[in-house]
């Protein structure tokens, strides 16, 4: 019984004319974001956090920042002093500070040039905390030690993709550094970080020598002792560098910030991102219903007369209900079902773009099964709801009516 | 199969008790029927003529539970009609009622065969029921071969036999028949008009058939004039009965 109206509806779907799949757009476009992103959903948002996770969560990061209140981009940076960082390291309840320069830097290798991050190793034991808390280890020679001069940790990137210089970077070659050489002692392991897989890392003196820099630091790394309320060094740092820096609270000209906090800001940006592409799924899904609507209304206007031969031939309303119910909710569900294919299709081609460029197999487009079945069903459920009314409006009609009616 | 009903023992299966049917449209009033009163045995063949807008199709309509009458009684099969819901009307016309319509009234997205099987579909019937009753009255219209074709795939003299056999697909007591050879030639309508005979003879079913032509008219046992809703003459037809 169901499935023989249920043949009857899909025999009318094979017969509709391309305007009427066009109307499916919008479940498809709402179904496909929404499945891509589920599917990817937690692979994304852990590969993202790692990249932050790494600097723990006892952790404060300063850097120089433009004045806050005015428009981005506006206003001089003034850098960090390098001799902030031994104050910093007397505040209560520090346990260490490291500063680090970070700075884009030319790198030549085998003719070819390429623009970089070269990030400086501090010399003694702060060396070894830095290596410990980025978990930096070599994939090849080794790391860099103290009394290296104009020797480099090339990041896991050089040995793994040529495209950089035309060839791979290999222990004992020869790279050019803003035009000094230096001699290549090491390749680190894949950190799965976009940024610091493709640095290079100098020790500290011959980074200040090579860019001329005595005095300024790029970032400085806070270690809190244990037991130490996080929040209270952090404004004591914040007032001492006001004081340092000569500005006005609430126009700093740096920023002070828990690691646990960027992680939050991070895992807020990502959440506020997915709830956009839910919402733009959801009006899309909105819409697309409103297009089955829509077509349904037409196609109960274009078969009146088919409608008036089925109740001459013994259709109750409730069998036109029915009909033109199932028609509807198969439509919406032949949208749902090309709206998860390319939903599938778009996470793992995502996930696979986002491992080529990570190095990283943290993202994974997991499709679970109640993923794609829920999907069918919610698009088969609004395709029904959507067509609610017109398979209403059909089974009201009079067959004396409907079967007068001329095209 | 059923037997051919005694004509001497014939009882009332239509009865139409001054039935008016007034159509509205926008402020004005047209009464299609007008105190019509009509009475029709088991197993009898009626031609309905008449003028263009006499109410040839208004009252078919009627005694085919389509529509409900302003005024007055229907009877089918001794109950009354004319006040049921619509849901019962169509539970009734699927059974009861086979509808043979000038324009065929064929579903073009359907194959003959489907379209034969469509109203049993509404009656609950197997799929297996279904099939094997749809290739039977195929045959029978002499449409075997052409099982699979789409209406749009057949000439007009095919479309009606497969609506004639559509018509019968719920074995119906009575066929309502509205001008069936309109669409036709007239070599074409006279084969309609034979299977219609045939039936009536061979199934013993009810026939009421509109018509124009006073030649097809000729083929009842009775003929009934119709002019402005209501009945102005009655005579008999040159039925003769067929041996095949
Ligand atoms: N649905 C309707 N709405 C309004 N007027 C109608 C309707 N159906 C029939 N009529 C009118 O009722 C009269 C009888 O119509 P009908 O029964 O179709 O006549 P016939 O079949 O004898 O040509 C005509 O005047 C026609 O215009
Ligand atoms: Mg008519």
């Amino acid at each position: 019984m169901l499935i023989d109206y249920l043949k009857l509806a899909v025999n009318n779907l094979l017969k509709r004319r391309m305007r009427s799949w066009l109307t499916l757009i919008g479940i498809f476009i709402g179904i496909a974001a929404v499945v891509s992103l589920i599917g990817l959903g937690e692979g994304l948002r852990i590969a993202i956090s790692s990249q932050f996770n790494m600097l723990g969560t006892d952790t404060i990061t300063i850097q120089a920042s433009g004045v806050q209140y005015g428009p981005p981009g506006t206003g001089v940076v003034t850098p960090l002093k390098q001799d902030y960082v031994d104050k910093i390291a007397n505040v209560d309840g520090v346990d260490f500070a490291i500063g680090r320069l970070l700075k884009t830097s030319k790198v030549e290798f085998n003719d070819r040039a390429t623009f970089t991050v070269a990030g400086s190793m501090p010399s003694g034991q702060h060396r070894g905390d830095i290596e410990e808390r980025i978990n930096l280890k070599a994939d090849q020679g080794r790391l860099l030690r103290d009394g290296d001069k104009y020797k480099v940790l090339m990041g896991s990137k050089y040995d793994e993709d040529d495209k950089v210089f035309g060839k791979l970077v290999k222990v004992g070659d020869t790279v050019l550094i803003q035009g000094k050489a230096f001699e290549v002692v090491g390749i680190a392991k894949n950190l799965g970080n976009f940024l610091m897989d493709y640095a290079v890392i100098v020790n500290e003196d011959d980074m200040r020598d090579i860019f001329n820099d005595k005095d300024t630091t790029s970032i400085i790394m806070v270690m809190v002792k244990k037991g130490a309320d996080m929040n209270n060094v952090k404004e004591d740092i914040e007032k001492l560098l006001r004081k340092e820096r000569d500005v006005k609270e609430g126009e700093e000209d740096f920023t002070v910030e828990l690691s646990i906090n960027a992680i939050k800001t991070l895992e807020s940006t990502l959440f506020a991102v997915q709830l956009f592409v839910y919402i733009i799924a959801g009006i899309s899904i909105v819409v697309g219903g409103i297009g089955i609507m829509n077509t349904m209304y037409t196609a109960v206007v274009e078969r009146t007369k088919e409608i008036g031969i089925l109740k001459s031939i013994g259709a109750r309303n409730e069998d036109i209900f029915l009909l033109f119910f199932i028609e509807s909710g198969l439509l919406g569900f032949s949208g749902g079902l090309a709206g998860a294919i390319i939903g599938v299709i778009l996470a793992k081609t995502l996930a696979f773009i986002g491992a080529m460029q990570l190095g990283t197999d943290l993202i994974h487009a997991d499709i679970a099964w109640w993923l794609i079945t829920g999907a069918l069903s919610f698009s088969f459920l609004i395709g029904c709801v959507a067509g609610i009314t017109p398979a209403w409006r059909a089974s009201r009609l009079h067959p004396v009516d409907a079967l007068r009616y001329a095209k | 199969m059923r037997k051919m009903k005694e004509s001497k023992t014939k009882k009332t299966i239509i009865k139409l008790e001054n039935v008016w049917k007034i159509y509205t449209m926008g402020h004005v009033e047209v009464p299609a029927l007008r105190g019509l009163d009509i009475e029709i045995k088991e197993g009898e063949f009626v031609a309905l003529m008449g003028p263009s807008g006499s109410g040839k199709s208004t009252s078919m309509n009627m005694v085919g539970c389509l529509d409900i009458p302003t005024k007055g009684r229907i009877f089918l099969a001794g109950k009354n009609i004319s006040h049921m819901t619509e849901s019962e009307l169509a539970q009734i016309r699927g059974r009861k009622i086979g509808f043979i319509f000038q324009q065929f009234n064929l579903i073009p997205t359907l194959t003959a065969l489907e379209n034969v099987a469509l109203p049993m579909i509404f009656q609950n019937t197997t799929k297996e029921q279904r099939m094997e009753r749809a290739e039977e009255l195929l045959n029978l219209v002499g449409l075997g071969d052409r099982i699979n074709h789409k209406p749009s795939e057949m000439s007009g003299g095919q479309q009606q036999r497969v609506a004639i056999a559509r018509s019968l697909a719920n074995d119906p007591d009575v066929i309502l028949a509205d001008e069936p050879t309109g669409n036709l030639d007239s070599k074409t309508g006279d084969s309609v008009i034979d299977f219609l005979t045939n039936l009536h003879i061979t199934k013993g079913k009810t026939i009421i058939m509109v018509t124009h032509d006073a030649h097809v008219a000729e083929s009842a046992e009775r003929i009934e004039l119709l002019k402005d809703g209501r009945i102005v003459s009655t005579k008999k037809g040159k039925h003769h009965k067929k041996h095949e």
